[in-house]
């Protein structure tokens, strides 16, 4: 099968233009990102088959027919992004809802391990040294520092 | 065999249960289970006494060569009898132990008894693996007996550190069972051992071996862990540390030493670190106040003695091993429950603090008296008969067994000292102490104790009976000379001399203890406790680091290194070896490069829109591009739905964006901007040569050359496409409906804050609250003003007819474009326009049902149809066709995909409907309120 160079370009260019999107860190553009990605791959898949004529018997030829089955799965594929579009929609919006803004943030627990990478600390240091004290009166302060760290990944 | 193990495992099953139903008088029910164990054993004294072992296999999985093969001899036979004997002993304890309304009690039984039946298992597993599986349920039971109280720090830390060493111990013993195993072609123990590969290969195996057996019976250097899992509740330390658990590796060296004794590197292994474990832990106890301590310290330094006595590996030391083991476990368990006796009449198992206690309870003080003087090793106890055995076997070997003799002097004297320190610490009278408060001790919380000092005191009387029991096992080690007997009396032999000798020592280094108070504590040279612990510190700090490396949190440097992977591995390939296709097409007809051209610049600017409006705009104009495209390729009907899903999308951004700022926030900083730009292109230069070689290199006839005839034939359709998804790949369409019903659940839960919300359809704001005056660049919301009244009327008499004609797409698809999902799309949009006319009234007079009640009937038609099909005899999901004649419309062609059609059509409506009530009337509702509670907040 020889490619159609087109084809070819608009997949390049639609999976640029998305991967440039989805890294960003407002939501509305990651979901403008998905979308693009997903109208290239869709192009990508439908480059597998054959162009020619409707898929439908009696109005085409069967040999000058389109091959029906990248189009069968690109179908459902495009209700697939539609939904998941309505999905990060409203993600973005209960983001903005909640914090101001619509922006991904880093994930807080992850701050928190890499701050103690930074102080060169284990997980069990909190708290050791506190021998055999039967009770756990330390996770107060874990919490503090938990606190502390989200602080810092709003700020960060 | 196998029933018995089933039998615990089911009454652990059910213990909690009669836990509460009976409190703790449930443990004596549940104490029969050991016991039977115990009494089907001495069923078959006979047998095993005659050196026949009793077998069982059953089948398990044959492509493993696993098979739950068991096997009791001699060995396994005396273990069978201590794990079910004292098993049963210790629970009747248990049950006066504990208090009926401790909270730990159901489980305690539970666990208690599924370690039993775990123990059980090992000892009579034939079959290595099957003896590995019985090894590590008894390491899992193990920690839920240490952690009994999980709110204590110390318990949960001992539990920990007991499971991760034993385990780390068991893998690698597991490795060198596979070496064997591999080595033999099966993993029966009993053919393993006369398939013995030789060299290094079974130096490394052994090793391996020792390293599961050493750590499970706590040897140097694994030592720590027992003493810390006396935070366990007395009756676990009594089984587990005396007569069970720290036995099963005991047990592995006494099963496998009189086939693998003369291989290198067994016998030094075993002597050297059981003589400094019997040294360490003897020294160690002498210097506990704690008396569980003591005895946990006492446990180490024996079974340290245990190793030494049976890795010697002759006849006669392996008949003295079996005969320890039989005493220690009988002496050592009841001297824990004394312990647990004490603790609970006194208060304390302080020796400091304990006085007078002797006199007070006699009772208790005579049985923990015969147990000491077995552990001591005086007559006529068990102890006696099991330590003169081991004496009299080392003292005639050679050199090297004379050196291991005299270390094994030098424990017994240790040995003599601390037990003297144990009966003095806890029954003495101390002219400086006050004398201890003793409840009274009831005979039923005494008598498990009783009965396992005496059996003890029976042992030693009775020794040649139990010699004739226990010679089997040691006659597996080849030997010339005719064997030693156990018996009590041999006479004035060099053996009796050094007993009295070890006896007359250990008193006098206690009263040399006492009376000078020697402090020095002896240091090993390095500390297994020290090294688990910078293991653990190291293992953390790795964990930290390469986490912190790894996972920073950031979903941009998570995607940007799949990406990055992306154009190295696969773009790599690519640009390295790929035939690349000479022969390529710029475009089937020019109108596909004027539309793509659309689409690339549309993509392009979007990207670097800077406006939230701009790029939502752009990137419906490259939607609409790609369906230009469809069409050019020659797919109707994906042009259609991608129309339709390009015009709803935008719907969805407009009812959405007019919440959110206009300008997109500046993050993240430009700098980073080059990076994403690059990774962008190269995914999407790599992607297009992807596209390119892989159209290129196609050369097989596609799977669908056959689905036009199909589509006709069996499902009674022209739309190649529609069959498609209808019939021929109608299970990929079922999921994907369901993956449509699952966003729409996510988009309603995510903007309804509360379950009642989504009942709220009907209701009509009060005038007064609609007269928001903030502009509103759309016409949402119920507020009159920006209403206009023609758009609604129009709206209204063109509503019916889309839907119309959405439900005649739905039934038109299967022969000509359309189908569920086009139609339902259609019948969402002339939803759309209904609420972009009137707002949410107007929306809940158009569709005055619930989202998901639409949605759930969707479902309901699509699965009934494939269930439907398969009560009547098809597959899942298989059509018929029935041809019919009704009035007016005439010859009706219907084909039963079409109820599967319809479910795709109700649930994509109902996606479209869920999207409009969550993303527009709900969102006007919340914004309402919140204008009524500002303005109110205003006029206060």
């Amino acid at each position: 099968m020889s490619p159609n160079l087109t084809y070819v370009i608009v997949v390049g260019v639609l999976v640029a233009a998305g991967v440039t999107l989805l890294l960003e860190r407002s939501l509305t553009r990651v979901l403008m990102g998905v979308i693009l990605l997903g109208n290239g791959a869709n192009l990508l898949l439908l480059t597998g088959g054959r162009a020619g004529g409707a898929p439908i018997v009696g109005s085409t030829p069967q040999e000058e027919m389109s091959d029906p089955l990248p189009q069968a799965m690109i179908l459902t594929a495009i209700v697939i992004t539609l939904g998941m579009t309505a999905f990060l929609l409203a993600l973005a919006y209960r983001s903005w809802h909640l914090n101001g803004h619509d922006e991904v943030q880093d994930d807080v627990e992850d701050r928190r391990i890499m701050d103690l990478a930074e102080r060169d600390e284990g997980p069990g240091d909190a708290d050791a040294g506190t021998g055999d004290d039967d009770d756990d009166d330390t996770d107060t302060n874990s919490d503090r520092s938990l606190a502390a760290s989200t602080d810092a990944g709003r700020a960060g | 065999m196998l029933v018995l193990v089933a039998v615990h495992a089911l009454t652990a099953v059910i213990a909690p249960a009669l836990v509460r139903l009976w409190g703790r008088q449930a443990l004596y029910l549940v104490a029969l289970v050991p016991g039977a164990t115990l009494a089907w054993a001495l069923t078959h004294t006979a047998t095993v006494r005659s050196g026949e072992p009793v077998t069982e296999t059953v089948t398990w999985v044959p492509q493993l060569g696993l098979e739950l093969a068991l096997r009791m001899g001699t060995l396994s036979w005396l273990m069978v009898v201590l794990v079910g004997g004292v098993g049963a002993l210790v629970l009747a304890y248990s049950a006066r132990y504990f208090r009926s309304d401790d909270p730990g009690l159901g489980r305690f039984a539970a666990v208690f008894l599924a370690f039993a039946g775990a123990m059980l298992g090992l000892v009579v597993s034939d079959d290595l693996l099957l003896l590995y599986v019985f090894w590590e349920l008894t390491t899992v039971f193990s920690y839920l007996l240490i952690g009994y109280d999980p709110a204590k720090r110390a318990s949960r830390r001992a539990a920990m550190q007991a499971l991760l060493v034993t385990t780390l111990g068991g893998l690698a013993m597991l490795a060198g069972f596979v070496m064997l195993g591999q080595h033999a072609g099966s993993y029966r123990w009993s053919e393993v051992a006369e398939n013995l590969p030789g060299g290094g290969y079974l130096a490394a195996a052994l090793v391996l071996i020792l390293l599961g057996a050493l750590s499970k019976s706590a040897i140097f250097p694994f030592s720590f862990w027992l003493p810390g899992a006396m935070a366990a509740p007395t009756p676990v330390s009594a089984y587990l540390h005396a007569a069970a658990m720290v036995k099963a590796g005991i047990f592995l060296v006494a099963l496998m030493g009189p086939a693998v004794a003369e291989a290198t590197p067994w016998r030094p292994v075993l002597l050297v670190t059981g003589l400094i474990t019997m040294f360490f832990g003897g020294w160690s106890a002498l210097r506990q106040v704690d008396l569980k301590l003591l005895l946990a310290y006492g446990t180490v330094s024996q079974l340290g003695l245990l190793m030494v006595v049976l890795g010697a590996g002759t006849r006669d030391t392996a008949l003295a091993g079996v005969a320890m083991v039989l005493a220690h476990a009988l002496f050592k368990a009841t001297l824990f429950l004394t312990v647990g006796v004490i603790d609970h009449a006194t208060g304390t198992r302080d020796l400091r603090e304990l006085s007078g206690v002797g006199r007070r309870a006699p009772a208790l003080a005579v049985v923990a008296g015969l147990a000491a003087a077995s552990m001591a090793g005086l007559p006529p106890m068990a102890g006696f008969v099991a330590k003169e055995a081991a004496v009299e076997a080392l003292l005639h070997g050679g050199t090297a067994d004379l050196v291991v003799l005299a270390g094994v002097i030098l424990g017994s004297v240790l040995t003599v000292a601390y037990t003297l320190r144990y009966l003095w610490g806890a029954f003495a009278d101390k002219p400086d102490t006050p004398a201890t408060t003793v409840r009274p001790v009831s005979w039923s919380f005494l008598a498990p104790a009783a009965v396992l000092a005496l059996a003890g005191v029976a042992v030693g009387l009775l020794a040649p009976a139990v010699d004739r029991l226990l010679a089997p096992y040691a006659d597996l080690y080849r030997s010339a000379e005719p064997g030693y007997h156990l018996a009590l009396w041999h006479g004035l032999t060099p053996a009796l001399g050094l007993s009295v000798l070890a006896v007359a020592g250990g008193a006098g280094l206690f009263h040399l203890m006492r009376r000078e108070r020697v402090r020095a504590t002896l240091r090993l040279p390095f500390d297994g406790a020290a090294v688990y612990k910078k293991c653990i510190a190291l293992t953390d700090r790795l964990a930290v680091e390469l986490t912190g490396k790894t996972q920073r949190g950031s979903l941009p440097f998570y995607l940007g290194v799949i990406l990055v992977v992306l154009v190295v591995l696969p773009g790599g390939t690519l640009l390295a070896g790929s035939p690349w296709p000479q022969r390529f097409h710029l475009w089937d007809t020019p109108l596909q490069g004027v539309a793509g051209a659309v689409v690339v610049i549309a993509a392009v600017m979007a990207a670097r829109a800077l406006r939230r409006l701009t790029a939502m705009i752009l990137v419906g104009v490259a939607g609409y591009g790609i369906a230009l495209m469809f069409i050019l390729h020659g797919a109707p009907d994906l042009a259609l739905t991608q129309f339709l899903v390009e015009t709803v999308t935008i719907v969805m951004f407009v009812l959405v964006l007019r919440r959110l700022p206009v300008k997109f926030s500046e993050r993240p900083i430009r700098s980073s901007r080059r990076g994403r730009i690059a990774i962008g292109v190269a995914v999407g230069a790599v992607t297009a040569g992807m596209a390119y070689v892989a159209t290129g290199a196609r050369q097989a006839i596609p799977i669908s050359v056959g689905f036009p005839d199909e589509a006709v034939s069996y499902g009674g359709g022209k739309n190649v496409v529609n069959v498609t998804l209808v019939d021929i790949r109608a299970w990929d369409t079922m999921g994907e409906i369901a993956v449509l019903v699952v966003a729409a659940t996510g988009v309603a839960s995510l903007i309804f804050r509360r379950a009642r919300d989504l009942d709220r359809r009907g209701d009509i704001p009060g005038g007064g609250r609609a007269e928001s005056t903030r502009p509103r660049w759309l016409t949402t919301g119920a507020t009159a003003r920006a209403q206009s009244v023609i758009l609604q009327v129009v709206t209204r008499l063109l509503f019916h007819a889309i839907l119309l004609f959405s439900i005649y797409l739905l039934f038109s698809g299967h022969n000509a474009p359309g189908g569920g999902f086009a139609a339902g799309l259609v019948a969402g949009l002339a939803l759309a326009v209904r609420y972009l006319a009137g707002g949410r009234t107007e929306l809940n007079g158009a569709a005055p049902v619930d989202a998901g009640v639409v949605l759930g009937a969707g479902l309901f038609v699509a699965v009934g149809t494939g269930v439907a099909a398969l009560l009547l005899g098809g597959e899942f999901l298989q059509s018929a066709m029935l041809d019919f004649y009704v009035p007016v419309l005439g010859k009706v062609h219907f084909v039963t995909s079409a109820f599967f059609d319809v479910g795709v059509y109700l649930i994509v409506v109902g996606l479209v409907l869920d999207i409009l009530r969550s993303l527009g009337a709900e969102m006007d509702r919340q914004h309402e309120t919140e204008d009524v509670e500002v303005r109110e907040k205003e006029l206060v």
